[in-house]
């Protein structure tokens, strides 16, 4: 059945300033959840503490595997993945940016070279391989990071406003790659957007951040 | 203005000749720069490293020792090593002083706050954004350092370069501890020095001619790296 997670009562704040109170939510396997929320209402926060790249002040994230709780160690981190709202898009050709989780899990070099291609083209980008990234349009960087978190088959992928700034062509590619990994895929899938419209046509599940707290929209 | 002329004529006809005194002193030049340059940068970058990825105690009067260092004037280096290296001084009985080994370590001394230092600037400036995204794809925290490293790659080559330049020009170190001994420690800047004060221009000159297109091309190197640098984005 694949990861399940949950947050339980967690709280967060910056320089005492309450972000998350009381955040509880049970996400299930398999699902698409879209979440919505105005500016600083702490979603991109509730996603860096779900990625484990940030700690809470009090409750907790548990992520379960068939029922057994997992220890929030290197092996948990590397089934999930966060797709930043700022990309943060490595100063090296596109390949290597979309290589780069492989390489660090020790992939081999055939393997690498086989599965990065299928993400590039996944996004479209198979043209543009040999391209330094620096070299791409907006549009382009962020169907980038998308590729880049793609390849490594995460279980939970969350992904941070993917069509913020981006035009209209890019949104629909972008669209379509996350439609497309819904389908294939027996990953929870949570994103960010501002998009009502958008929201309706990818979730399954439709949240709102409010007071500190996910609600069912 | 003969004398010019003649001087520039005959400093040419050593280089097109591959004159081989005119030679040793080049690769001599290069050798103990390269080597001091190598050492400083062996022993700078993980120092810079060090002070940008880690709350290291002490850290801010390191960072502000190390910027005072890319300032040091050369003589005092070669004196201060001098000093060392004497016959009547701590480290006298090993006889390094008038030795290339000798003028390798005090180019060393002078490259190594300028790579140090630069490093440090160079992967405190990268963008923290480049480390989240590599914990995000799952990088131990040995890796997510060293991408954020690699990040700085270019900006830090550039500073390697500046190093260079350093070396390669300062002649009030090596000619210190280094003595300037014909076939054994002569180095182009030492050389031109020297050999001004006797009036002897040509090899001067051609020397002169070498140093200039070699610190040229380190000045095109340096912009080259930190432009390919600049090429860093973090995503829009
Ligand atoms: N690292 C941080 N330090 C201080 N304040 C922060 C930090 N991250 C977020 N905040 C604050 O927390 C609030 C929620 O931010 P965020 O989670 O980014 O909201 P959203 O993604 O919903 O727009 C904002 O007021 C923001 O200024
Ligand atoms: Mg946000």
């Amino acid at each position: 059945m694949g990861l399940e997670l949950e947050i339980i009562h967690v709280f967060r704040s910056y320089n005492g300033n309450p972000i998350l109170r009381d955040c509880s939510f049970a996400f299930a396997g398999g699902r698409t959840y879209v979440l919505q929320g105005p500016n600083g209402s702490g979603k991109s926060t509730l996603f860096r503490t779900l990625a484990l790249l940030e700690k809470s002040d009090s409750g907790r994230v548990e992520y379960r595997d068939g029922g057994r709780i997992l220890a929030a160690d290197l092996a948990l981190r590397r089934r999930i993945t966060l797709v930043l709202p700022r990309t943060g898009i490595f100063n090296t050709t596109v390949f290597k940016n979309v290589a780069y989780g492989l390489k660090i899990r020790g992939v081999s070099r055939a393997e690498i070279e086989a599965r990065v291609n299928d993400a590039l083209l996944a996004v479209g980008l198979g043209h543009k391989k040999w391209q330094r990234a620096s070299e791409l349009s907006s549009g382009e960087t962020k169907r980038l990071g998308i590729a880049r978190a793609m390849v490594i088959n995460p279980e939970v992928f969350m992904l941070d406003e993917p069509t913020a700034n981006i035009d209209s062509a890019n949104t629909a590619i972008i669209e379509d790659i996350i439609l497309k990994m819904r389908q294939d895929r027996q990953a929870i899938i949570l994103m960010i957007t501002h998009d009502p419209a958008q929201a309706q046509r990818l979730g399954d599940d439709l949240l709102l951040m409010q007071d500190g707290k996910i609600i069912p929209a | 203005m003969q004398s010019i002329i003649e001087g520039f004529a005959a400093a040419f006809r050593l280089i097109v000749t591959l004159n081989p005194e005119l030679w040793r002193i080049i690769l001599l030049s290069l050798e103990v720069s390269g080597t001091a340059l190598m050492l400083a940068t062996v022993l700078g970058l993980p120092v810079g490293a060090f002070l940008a990825l880690r709350r290291a105690p002490l850290r801010g009067l390191v960072i502000s020792l190390l910027n005072t260092g890319m300032g040091l004037p050369p003589v005092a280096a070669g004196l201060f090593l001098y000093l060392f290296l004497s016959r009547s001084g701590p480290l006298g009985f090993i006889g390094l002083l008038y030795t290339p080994t000798a003028m390798i370590v005090a180019q060393c001394i002078l490259a190594f706050p300028i790579v140090a230092s630069l490093s440090h600037a160079a992967i405190a400036n990268v963008d923290p954004v480049i480390r989240q995204a590599a914990i995000t794809l799952g990088a131990t925290p040995i890796q997510e350092s060293l991408a954020v490293v690699r990040e700085a790659r270019y900006s830090i080559l550039a500073g390697v370069m500046a190093g260079l330049g350093r070396v390669m020009a300062e002649v009030g170190a090596i000619i210190i501890v280094g003595g300037n001994i014909a076939g054994y420690t002569r180095v182009m800047t030492t050389t031109i020095a020297l050999e001004t004060d006797k009036g002897n221009f040509e090899l001067a000159i051609a020397l002169g001619i070498i140093l200039l297109t070699i610190s040229f091309s380190i000045t095109v190197a340096l912009r080259f790296f930190q432009r390919l640098g600049q090429g860093g984005t973090s995503g829009n």
